[in-house]
């Protein structure tokens, strides 16, 4: 039996879990349209490989990956290409992203899948195929799983599945782990292949007996020596550095990358859609989405990528008095500006919101430094020194008190007597350090082309002093008679 | 006594090469202030401080000839940042300098560019291609906004377009304070 270890802070919000789990998942009905965003991950995004009137068939490529950071995007169902405009994306802001609106014409027709017998293939196969196939992480930060698997070349010690999901409302990783564990063991199989690691960890809140009974009978079934680990449920454990220091007691060092600490961190979903890209060799088009809240039937769906938020609460039937959609959990997600956007890979969860349920916080009042937001704060940081950082727009000392590593997951914000805001001023001072550094680079590089300017310029007109100098007719009696002239003048 | 003397001469001896030898071999090229100042400077080389760039104002900052409140690219922040490293009072942005404008890219309508090669010239970071009698446009990943390609253009064909938000370049906003707002 595994020591577990502890982080410090954490919260227990009420759950609201059960309401979710008590179907099975289910297959939601194809859209009429679909609108896929093109970029869906972190990372530089390609241009699209179609065009409008383009007959696609499902998992047919919309964008190939672009560039070390990257993953494709594929067509989720048959049909044809109407759009390729900007649709408003499902981020915080509401902006427009680049999106490619698919008519479906009800067929579901696939494109060829080609199997991979990972086995036998070179490791970088599979990772490009993980690429090619779309693959991201299903957690929420939707890194290209290809980036992470491929280690950098590095010793991975500790392989760790994260079946955490510590968010309230959420329960889309534990009916997946609940009905399909052994797909995704296949998927963990492949996962170790590629990453060399020499243990398997999964590591799945104790909130989750049913699906921690799951991953064990899979565990056994697939003679894979893998240990399920039950952690204690307190938000946020299903955090990457904070399952990583509970189950490994290793700390991921401030600014580093769980690599730093040997340890190699996937979602279970990740696991699932890895074992689905490369031994079925299905694309990601769909995913399992939680919808929940003020519906009526709360539950899982396992819905294509593309279907518009509000036609996927349709399904739960949302309560006469829902005013919007919340997509993630309560504590991290945001709200959508419409039941228009579409589900992406990075979407988890659908939550109805009311007025009833999450009631318009009260006016923040000043801080009082009761210091309850650091006694929680997961990452040991001084939230409220942070706030009163970020609210001076004194960045320099925010980075100094390592802004950077808090992880936004709103344990300050949910005990904070005054109500302030707090996550909203980090991710505020975030964007203004990351703005201020990316300022500073430009102004480097039109200092240097400034400079540069400058010295061609110098060269140039040298080059062509030199060249009159020297092509001119009768040039050196033109020099002769100069120098006569300016001695005849020193003589005078 | 003589020895006295001829220790401490040869001590004056040794530390008179170490200073000399550092002296040449740790020499400092130029003011350091200057390029304290320069760094903090955004670079655009607009000149419309009233210098030939961001380089000559960061030396009349230096010489205390020019005050730190001439720059409208920088804004007030970078005022309040060469504040900081001078260690003098924070002023507001100096009411003879234009009033700062929303960061921007020149674009040229290339249906109209005649090719004169004039704005190339005036480009103070080499951010425009082209050629005489060939059709230019700028570079926008290194295009300052300085707006000294505007004037020398014989047919007004070159616009500064304001950089509109996008996913990419979107920040969280200060959190607004519902009490101040009602």
């Amino acid at each position: 039996m595994r020591k577990l270890h502890s982080f410090s802070g954490g919260i227990h919000p009420p759950e609201h879990k059960e309401r979710s789990t008590r179907e099975p998942i289910a297959a939601a009905p194809l859209p009429p349209r679909l609108i896929v965003p093109l970029q869906q991950h972190a990372g530089t995004v390609a241009d699209p490989l179609v065009r409008v009137g383009d007959k696609v068939l499902k998992g047919q490529p919309l964008a190939p990956a672009l560039g070390p950071v990257s993953a494709a995007t594929h067509a989720p169902t048959s049909g044809t290409v109407t759009g390729l405009a900007p649709h408003p994306a499902p981020h915080p802001s509401g902006l427009l992203s680049l999106c490619a609106v698919i008519e479906a014409d009800g067929e579901d027709r696939w494109t060829e899948r080609v199997p991979l017998d990972w086995r036998q293939a070179d490791p970088r196969a599979v990772i490009d195929r993980l690429r090619d196939a779309g693959v991201v992480g299903l957690g929420g930060a939707a890194f290209p799983t290809a980036v992470k698997a491929r280690a950098n070349g590095r010793p991975v010690e500790i392989l760790l599945l994260n079946g955490g999901e510590c968010e309230p409302y959420i329960t889309c990783d534990d009916m997946l782990m609940r009905e399909r564990a052994p797909e995704i063991f296949r998927g963990i199989r492949i996962l170790r292949h590629l990453t060399g690691a020499r243990e398997v960890v999964v590591g799945i809140e104790d909130n989750k007996p049913e699906a921690i009974a799951a991953m064990e009978a899979a565990a056994r079934a697939s003679g894979l020596t893998a240990e399920v680990v039950a952690v204690p449920t307190l938000y946020p454990a299903g955090g990457e550095k904070q399952l990583i220091r509970v189950v490994t007691g290793r700390e991921v060092p401030s600014g580093g990358l769980p690599l730093d600490a040997g340890v190699v961190c996937f979602n279970v979903a990740t696991a699932h859609a890895v074992q689905r890209a490369v031994e079925s060799g299905e694309p990601m088009v769909s995913r399992v989405v939680t919808v929940t809240g003020n519906v009526h039937a709360p539950r899982n769906y396992e819905c294509l990528l593309g279907t518009p938020v509000g036609d996927l609460a349709a399904l739960a039937g949302p309560a006469a008095d829902t005013d919007g959609y919340i997509m993630g959990g309560p504590l991290m997600g945001f709200p959508v500006p419409s039941g228009n956007v579409p589900v992406v890979k990075a979407t988890n969860c659908v939550i109805a919101s009311s007025e009833a349920l999450f009631p318009k916080p009260p006016p923040p009042m000043p801080c009082i430094r009761c210091g309850r937001c650091a006694e929680v704060c997961p990452a040991s940081l001084q939230p409220m020194d942070l706030f009163w950082f970020a609210k001076a727009h004194n960045l320099e000392k925010a980075e100094a008190y390592s802004l950077f590593d808090c992880i936004e997951c709103g344990c300050c914000d949910y005990v904070c007597p005054s109500h302030i805001p707090l996550v909203q001023y980090y991710k505020f001072a975030k964007g203004e350090i990351r703005s201020m550094k990316q300022e500073k680079e430009a102004a480097d590089r039109a200092r240097r082309r400034h400079e540069f300017r400058q010295f061609r310029q110098e060269r140039e007109k040298q080059e062509r002093a030199a060249r009159l100098a020297s092509r001119a007719p009768g040039a050196k009696k033109a020099t002769a008679r100069a120098e006569a002239l300016a001695e005849s003048q020193e003589g005078e | 006594m003589i020895t006295a003397v001829l220790v401490v001469a040869g001590i004056a001896v040794v530390l008179g090469a170490l200073l000399g030898y550092a002296a040449i071999r740790f020499r400092v090229e130029g003011n350091p202030v200057v390029q304290e100042i320069d760094k903090i400077l955004p670079q655009t080389q607009c000149g419309q401080c009233g210098f030939a760039g961001c380089h000559p104002y960061a030396e009349a900052i230096a010489e205390g000839s020019a005050d730190i409140n001439r720059c409208p690219p920088g804004g007030e922040r970078n005022i309040r940042r060469l504040a900081d490293l001078l260690g003098v009072e924070f002023k507001p942005l100096s009411d003879e300098v234009a009033e700062p404008k929303p960061k921007s890219l020149a674009v040229i309508d290339e249906s109209l560019c005649i090719g004169c090669t004039l704005c190339i010239q005036a480009c103070p970071v080499d951010a425009i291609v082209g050629a005489s009698k060939q059709m230019h446009t700028v570079i926008a990943s290194e295009c300052t906004g300085c707006e000294l390609c505007l004037p020398p253009c014989p047919v007004d064909c070159i616009a500064m377009v304001p950089i509109e938000e996008d996913l990419g370049n979107w920040r969280w906003k200060y959190p607004a304070n519902p009490l101040k707002a009602a």
